[in-house]
């Protein structure tokens, strides 16, 4: 108990998006251009207001996992709102989460890519 | 022609196909594992691309030169009848004609060895070298129709446009990196090196599962194209009647284009068959990449739902008697 306690965390947003399975090449890629230095993409299935078949090409959603800055995720869901909201299906909400060795999800500066 | 279509009928493809379809219209489950559906098509390509590379050693660039032109020649021509024939009768979006043009200027595998098993049972087998003008097909059609689409694009985006150029790009690499083409053409390449005894060596796997893995692959189609029989209602008469007689269309310029390059008319009906035949395994991401305001319901329920299974069922019996007509 006393170790959990002492254990020191940082505050970082986890963005998640879904998104349909062409996209995910194009999504992880500009993701690592906007500053995260890893992700993780899981198949799914599930239905939201455009419908089940919306997407229609058949194969599964993916649902992109990323653990980043504050900056690093506003500009993340900034630049999915401005390419992909109107066109594709895909939904991004970020929550608040409390990692150790914060400096591994935010050590890659963008420019270094 | 009946008695052609009766024997097309009840042979082993069309009735795999049918059995999905049933399967899905008594609303059962079943369906096969996505990993089995993805495996089976890998060896069917693979075989595919195999064995016509086995016989394409056997062959002359002098025999190939003309219908690979003619090939090439086909995948210009039916991607631009396609989108003329949508935009301006269909009154389609200019998305949308170019998204469902890509699909019927590419060509469909499965659709292409259907036709070598049909007129191989009629007795007249096709030559040897048509899975190369298989890989020639695959993909120009889908790269005229989205050029056509992307031009069209920015000219509505104006002088703000988003740099779809370099997607055009990322999506020629996506097409012909794709699963099919790495498959064919690695396959064709392969069975060139290695001819006549190397097919021997693995001719026990390669060819006599063939026509077995192929009926379980049509029983899968038949289960996806029964999925989508409901959205035949969405999509309008004119996309249903263009789902059938377009491909009459190309498949007869096909047949005509084969037979003067001096296809056989096991040849020219095979080729017939290739232009008829509409993609739905490398276009739609190319399109839903590239075109994203084109509805995929239009371009899969057409491709899907409607030609395959007229081509398999009706249209290769259909453009055999056309190759004969001609001969």
């Amino acid at each position: 108990m006393t170790e959990r306690q002492t254990m020191h965390t940082h505050p970082l947003k986890l963005v998640t998006v879904i998104a349909e399975p062409v996209l995910e090449g194009r999504l992880t890629s500009e993701l690592r251009q906007l500053g995260a230095t890893g992700w993780t993409v899981v198949e799914g299935r599930g239905e939201g207001s455009r419908g089940i078949h919306a997407a229609e090409i058949p194969g599964v959603n993916i649902r992109v996992e990323t653990i980043v800055a504050a900056d690093v995720a506003e500009r993340i869901v900034q630049h999915l709102a401005t390419h992909y909201f109107a066109e594709y299906e895909v939904i991004a909400y970020m929550s608040d989460v409390a990692v150790v060795r914060g400096d591994k999800y935010t050590t890659r500066s963008p420019e270094k890519r | 022609m009946f008695e052609t279509l009766q024997a097309n009928l009840l042979s082993p493809i069309p009735l795999a196909f049918a059995l999905g379809v049933l399967t899905r219209l008594m609303k059962s489950e079943f369906s096969l594992p996505k990993d089995l559906y993805t495996s089976l098509s890998i060896y069917l390509l693979f075989a595919l691309g195999l064995k016509g590379g086995v016989e394409l050693s056997h062959s002359t660039f002098a025999a190939i030169a003309k219908p690979a032109g003619a090939t090439l020649f086909l995948g210009v021509l039916t991607p631009l009848i396609a989108f003329g024939v949508l935009r301006w009768l269909g009154r389609f979006s200019s998305a949308d004609s170019a998204g469902i043009a890509a699909h019927y200027g590419s060509v469909s595998a499965v659709t292409f060895i259907a036709a070598q098993q049909f007129v191989q049972r009629v007795g007249a087998p096709a030559e040897g070298f048509m899975p190369t003008l298989l890989t020639l097909l695959e993909s120009p059609g889908i790269h005229i129709a989205l050029g056509i689409g992307a031009v069209q694009r920015a000219r509505t985006l104006g002088a703000s446009g988003d740099g779809s150029g370099s997607s055009v790009w990322h999506v020629l690499h996506e097409v012909l990196t794709g699963r099919t083409m790495i498959l064919l053409v690695g396959g064709l390449i392969v069975g060139f090196l290695m001819g006549e005894p190397g097919w021997k060596a693995v001719n026990p796997f390669f060819d006599s599962g063939f026509k077995g893995a192929l009926m379980l692959f049509l029983l899968e189609m038949g289960i996806v194209a029964g999925s989508r029989l409901g959205d035949l209602t969405k999509v309008g008469p004119f996309l249903l009647g263009f789902g059938i007689l377009l491909p009459i269309v190309h498949g007869a310029i096909g047949v005509t284009l084969g037979h003067w390059a001096g296809l056989s008319v096991g040849g020219a009906t095979v080729l017939g068959t290739m232009a008829a035949s509409a993609s739905y395994i490398a276009a739609p991401p190319a399109v839903r990449l590239t075109l994203p305001e084109a509805n995929p319901t239009f371009s899969l329920t057409a491709s899907l739902a409607i030609t395959f299974p007229f081509n398999i069922l009706v249209g290769i019996p259909l453009y055999y008697r056309m190759a004969q007509a001609m001969a």
